[in-house]
């Protein structure tokens, strides 16, 4: 085996010692944290940036005349700013804050789905869908009488483009809502031709970028996406917070979801009005300190940059895809050309439950389970996977940590 | 490196996870209903059928699951054999306790051959992968077709 090449730029035990949790010792073990895809560990910046906030600058926000609440809007809104520079945003208007990457899909569901298509329309989905990019279409299919369209994924676990593509011929399709990065095959899509294609046909394009943006630079205007979504806690951010991005123009012509305050122009018993956009999308006292905190994130992941953490990763993902391919009995399971650092697997002998609870004892964390796409794995002909996901902080003595005791976790089970 | 972890996956355990002696559909049943733990996607169904007197004759069971489920299902199968609803409900919230807190005070005897399951209980997010075979049985016997073990 090749010794990987681990990017020089990066200086991990400088990166580690930011993380206050990578201190913690599990059953008098070294923490060895690999299921960042479900939710990332948090830098000190991050922890300060909120704590900070409560200490010394925080009131509600948008509606105070007085000092603590200019201070605290200023700091909520210096991240509108900085969620539009992490995804080269036009304009921070075309930022809406949301609680999480779950609630963005369902905003434009409700919104963009009963408010602007119209029953008949397809949505189309693709086949390596995460439950929060499934269930608000099935809602909206239900409720708006849309038809639901699932892109299917070839074995290696990639979008098919040519059956994507035969999904317009009959011209319905009027939104496509897609992954950016699967949370459990850890492949990319392509992005820019599943949009060319949709904009080709008349449709616009939801990208999920849940787990992408935390690996990869994200450009919305490269890729002309209409709408983009994040979640603050896979980023190194806390959770509750979470962006949507959405071109001006269709967010302009969205109706709200949510009534309430903060969403309004004027309120009057016969009517109301909406504020202007992102606002109009924001009702009621938003995660102030989360809000905050998740400018941190950005900014602290725009320190490292983006080159050196895809390097990194693509490195750390290389070792393990080699380091777990060579132990018997273990299958891997995606196989996508383009991917991230999200390794699923199952193994001959045991269950994944039963290997998360065994490289628990180990001091591992893993995720085991359907990883909430049970759709995908049923296209797998899987109950379950076991999960690795690797994040800046993770180094290739943990996945040599990993490989080495699932050898064990075999034998256990023999 | 795991020996300590054979207090869970100890031999009884081991070999009913891994052959089962009960796994089968029943083709002749009065009562059945699946189990799913959307948490994780364990997935049971279990099928009853009564004597004359409303007892359990038979149960049988499929499971898509870990080691644990499927060895408590099986387990399970033997201990509720002739027991009426409620002295299975009464059963169960035995196990339930075995399972949540490793005790068993008095345990009767048809509990007892459940024991190697007890150590779960220092597993806590595996207490429902022994207990969803049970809400599956309990939801067969109350006509329920379908219950979860959130
Ligand atoms: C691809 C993908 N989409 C959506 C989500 C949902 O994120 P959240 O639960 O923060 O809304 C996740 C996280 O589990 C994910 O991996």
């Amino acid at each position: 085996m090749n010794a990987p090449s681990f990017d020089a730029r990066l200086d991990i035990a400088a990166i580690r010692a930011q993380f206050p949790i990578l201190e913690q010792k599990i059953r008098g073990k070294d923490l060895v944290f690999l299921d960042s895809a479900a939710s990332a560990q948090k830098p000190r910046a991050v922890i300060d940036a909120m704590v900070g906030a409560m200490e010394t600058q925080y009131a509600n926000i948008h509606r105070g005349l007085h000092w603590m609440s200019e201070r605290t809007t200023e700091a909520y809104e210096a991240t509108r700013d900085a969620a539009a520079r992490l995804l080269n945003a036009g304009d921070r208007h075309e930022i809406v804050f949301v609680r999480n990457s779950t609630e963005g899909i369902n905003l434009v569901a409700h919104s963009y789905g009963r408010g602007i298509m119209k029953p008949g329309q397809a949505v189309v989905i693709s086949a390596m869908e995460h439950h929060s990019n499934i269930v608000p279409w099935q809602m909206l299919r239900d409720a708006h009488g849309t038809e639901l369209r699932v892109a299917p994924i070839n074995d290696a676990g990639e979008l098919d483009m040519a059956a994507y593509e035969a999904l317009f011929a009959d011209g319905k399709v009027g939104l496509v809502a897609i992954t950016h990065m699967s949370n459990v095959l850890g492949s990319y899509t392509p992005a820019e031709r599943i949009i060319q294609i949709a904009h080709a046909h008349g449709a616009k394009v939801l990208l999920d970028g849940s787990q992408a943006v935390v690996h990869r630079r994200v450009d919305v205007r490269a890729l002309d996406a209409d709408f983009y979504v994040f979640t603050g806690h896979k980023l190194y951010g806390p959770t509750g917070i979470g962006v949507l991005y959405g071109k001006r123009e269709l967010l302009e012509a969205m109706p709200p979801w949510m009534g309430g305050g903060d969403m309004i122009s004027s309120v009057t018993y016969e009517r109301s009005t909406w504020a202007r956009v992102p606002h109009k999308f924001e009702a009621g006292t938003p995660a102030i300190i989360e809000g905050i905190g998740l400018n941190a994130a950005i900014e602290w992941v725009e320190g490292i940059g983006y080159p050196a953490i895809a390097a990194h990763e693509a490195a750390l993902t290389d070792h393990a895809l080699s380091r777990l391919s060579a132990i018997e009995g273990l299958t891997v399971i995606g196989r996508a050309q383009d991917r991230g650092g999200v390794v699923s697997f199952t193994l001959d002998r045991a269950h994944a439950h039963d290997i998360a609870t065994l490289l628990d004892r180990a001091g591992i964390a893993v995720r085991a389970g359907h990883h909430c796409a049970e759709p995908l794995m049923h296209r797998l002909g899987l109950e379950s996977t076991a999960r690795a996901s690797f994040g800046i902080y993770t180094t290739p003595g943990e996945i040599d940590v990993l490989a080495d005791t699932l050898i064990k976790v075999r034998e256990f089970f023999q | 490196m795991f020996e300590d972890l054979r207090d869970l996956y100890n031999a009884t355990i081991i070999e009913r996870g891994r052959r089962p002696r009960h796994m089968r559909r029943l083709e002749d049943f009065d009562a059945t209903a699946k189990g799913d733990n959307p948490m994780c996607g364990d997935r049971v169904q279990v099928w009853v059928k009564y004597a004359g007197d409303g007892t359990i004759a038979a149960t049988g069971f499929d499971a898509r699951g870990c080691e644990i489920s499927k060895a408590a299902a099986d387990l399970m199968v033997e201990a509720v054999a002739g027991h009426s609803a409620t002295s299975t409900r009464r059963l169960f919230a035995a196990f339930r306790t075995l399972a949540q807190t490793g005790e068993c005070a008095e345990c009767a005897e048809e509990l007892k051959p459940m024991l190697p399951l007890a150590a779960v209980h220092e597993y806590p997010s595996r207490v429902k992968c022994a207990t969803l075979p049970w809400h599956a049985l309990i939801a067969a016997l109350e006509g329920e077709g379908a219950t979860t073990s959130e």
